[in-house]
């Protein structure tokens, strides 16, 4: 069975790639100056105080012996406690997880709404000024990258015409009935739309910046495969068959030209969930990300350690899911 | 037909060189600016004055003479600072950049051409690189390194490398197939003058696009990580700095942000498109 050789090949690569970034990160933030410990303590602390409190967080051991300590107890779902903040890592960053997600698949839906939107009128305005102006707007969007938009949004829909929030995730003087922390998903199954307005109207800009340069991408590649596409014969058929233009490439050619789009959005995902640790941090969106700087800047070792290797996971996760799927899909892969 | 793919071509053609020629013409004065600060700088970017502070812009009420895009919350010269700024910026993108691209590229070449073990390595190391987000792990970098110009270039190579090294290990073994590469070996070349003297010319305009991106990536990871405040010091004037400062004071203030994020903007524009200019230059089905 070759379709389960790739999916053993490609589980067995993911685990050691996650091991190599755990190794690194542990390695890296280890020899970062200055001790977090003594950041801990009140002036005052005596040398006994600084090493009781060293040893009570494993800083005092050598690297190999921190790290096998560290991944046994990851093994038992244990990331370590966060120096400043003195809760378990897995509680931090499962708290802010919901937030972070919420916001990297609001940007996917609008990137691909807005890919989507753009490659179909390039595709139905063919050789007139409005592809044209299609395609120097997705040059644009792609050169700039998403901290660049973030901070053009603030400027137009933050300043001269304020209809956006431009900080923070919600308004803090609502009362909050959410029992998670997924608050868009929950305040529509609440329906408390007012709720969810509020939240959109938070979420709404740093997504968007998010999905500028992928909505550019999707729609690049869409409008080349759509092009493809509509010189095929069995579309021409549909066409002198009577069908409108619009029904031709709704109906013929885009179920045909959207595999290839598919994969890319897959990998490009990933790089939009790198690009939250700024776009939270721009738009003071409570995330993962922004906790991550805050935990750089505070050098909390376990819960930086904690941070990465999720981001790390999810990146995995995602071009696995790619990987596998395209492998599905593919019927040489399935064959042999 | 044969007429309509030819206009096509011409139109492409033209198009490249336009946008080859405004970037070529922004990026030029940006080097020369920045070259020059020191003396065509209307003011010192560093001197303050509380008296002069959030002076707008000149053809608003209120402008003094001299403070030309106006002045900050501390009353520094806003266009002396993005001057002075533009020297670390080009200092980042030229430096990071080049070696970047010299070590992901002599990476990528070796995997390619090598194949066996150093490519299994090469790549397995490109795999666990993929999976850290890359922001994250600058910002990791900086706060191990410590902050200063050559922590950002540092940082950058560490991370970034990983571009040249993906892209030139597929084009050296797309190369490798070809029969050009074979004939050298049969003519008793040695495998690393083959890969000196055959593989990298043909690689060489992949490298040159992508250097030419890079340089653009390095001037935005700059930006962003003195935004973070984690750049050079806190007084070197740098454009993610002024722009931090700006966004804290978009409301009374709004030319602290404009002007620098204006300038980033066109900058990371510029590289791109001489990128992507470069890119369809080389490209033989437009020739």
């Amino acid at each position: 069975m070759p379709f389960l050789r790739v999916l053993l090949v490609r589980v067995l690569t993911t685990a050691v790639t996650l091991a190599g970034v755990a190794v690194i990160v542990f390695v890296v933030i280890r020899v970062v100056p200055g001790n977090p410990i003594a950041m801990m303590l009140p002036p005052g602390a005596t040398a006994a105080d600084i090493a009781r409190l060293t040893a009570m967080y494993g800083l005092d051991k050598s690297i190999p012996e921190q790290f096998a300590i560290w991944l046994a107890g990851v093994f038992r779902g244990d990331f370590g406690v966060s120096i400043s903040a003195r809760q378990p890592v897995l509680d931090l960053v499962l708290g802010r997880l919901p937030a972070t997600l919420e916001l990297s698949v609001l940007a996917l839906v609008m990137a691909v709404g807005l890919g989507g939107f753009a490659a179909l009128t390039g595709t139905r305005a063919r050789g007139t000024r409005t592809e044209a102006a299609i395609d120097v707007a997705n040059g644009m969007a792609l050169s700039v990258p998403d901290f660049l938009w973030g901070l053009a949004l603030i400027l137009v829909f933050g300043v001269l015409w304020p209809v956006f929030h431009i900080s923070g995730r919600v308004t803090p003087s609502l009362d909050l009935p959410f029992v998670s922390e997924f608050y868009l998903v929950e305040s529509l199954l609440r329906l408390r739309l007012d709720l969810t307005a509020d939240l959109l109207a938070h979420m709404f800009l740093p997504a968007l910046a998010l999905a500028i340069p992928l909505a550019a991408i999707i729609g690049q590649l869409l409008k080349q495969s759509l092009k493809e596409t509509m010189h095929l014969d069995y579309v021409t058929l549909a066409r002198t068959k009577g069908y409108s233009e619009a029904a031709v490439i709704r109906r013929e050619a885009l179920p045909n030209a959207i595999l290839p789009t598919l994969t890319l959005v897959g990998v490009q995902f990933t790089f939009l969930i790198g690009g939250t640790v700024i776009i939270e941090r721009l738009f003071s969106y409570e995330g993962l990300g922004n906790m991550a700087i805050d935990a750089v800047v505070n050098r909390d070792l376990p819960l930086i350690q904690g941070i990465v290797i999720l981001f790390a996971a999810i990146f995995t996760a995602v071009n696995l899911t790619v990987d596998l799927c395209y492998a599905a899909l593919n019927p040489r892969l399935r064959h042999g | 037909m044969a007429d309509r793919i030819g206009d096509g071509r011409g139109q492409v053609r033209r198009r490249a060189g336009a946008r080859l020629w405004l970037s070529a013409v922004w990026l030029g004065l940006l080097v020369l600016g920045a070259l020059l600060a020191p003396w065509i700088a209307p003011k010192d970017p560093l001197a303050q004055d509380l008296f002069l502070g959030r002076l707008p812009p000149f053809w608003l009420a209120g402008a003094e003479p001299g403070y030309w895009l106006g002045t900050d919350s501390l009353g520094r010269d806003v266009a002396s600072r993005i001057l002075h700024g533009a020297r670390v910026a080009l200092t980042v993108a030229l430096v990071a950049g080049s070696v970047t691209c010299v070590i992901g590229a002599t990476l990528g070449l070796l995997a390619g051409v090598l194949r066996g073990w150093v490519d299994l390595v090469i790549s397995r190391l490109i795999d666990i690189w993929m999976a850290f987000p890359p922001i994250l792990f600058s910002i990791l970098l900086i706060a191990v390194l410590g902050p200063g110009l050559w922590s950002i270039i540092i940082a950058i190579v560490v991370i970034d490398w990983t571009r040249f090294a993906r892209v030139i290990r597929a084009e050296a073994m797309a190369q490798g197939a070809m029969d050009y590469v074979a004939s050298a070996e049969v003519a008793g070349r040695g495998l690393a003058s083959t890969m000196w003297a055959e593989i990298l010319p043909n690689v060489l305009p992949t490298i040159v696009v992508l250097l030419t991106l890079e340089m653009g990536i390095a001037v935005i990871v700059e930006a962003i990580l003195s935004f973070v405040n984690l750049s050079i010091s806190t007084d070197d004037p740098t454009w993610g700095g002024m722009i931090a400062e700006g966004r804290t004071s978009i409301h009374q203030a709004w030319w602290v942000l404009v002007f620098p994020l204006f300038t980033l903007f066109l900058t990371v524009l510029a590289f791109s498109q001489l990128g992507e200019g470069l890119k369809d230059h080389y490209d033989p089905v437009l020739r």
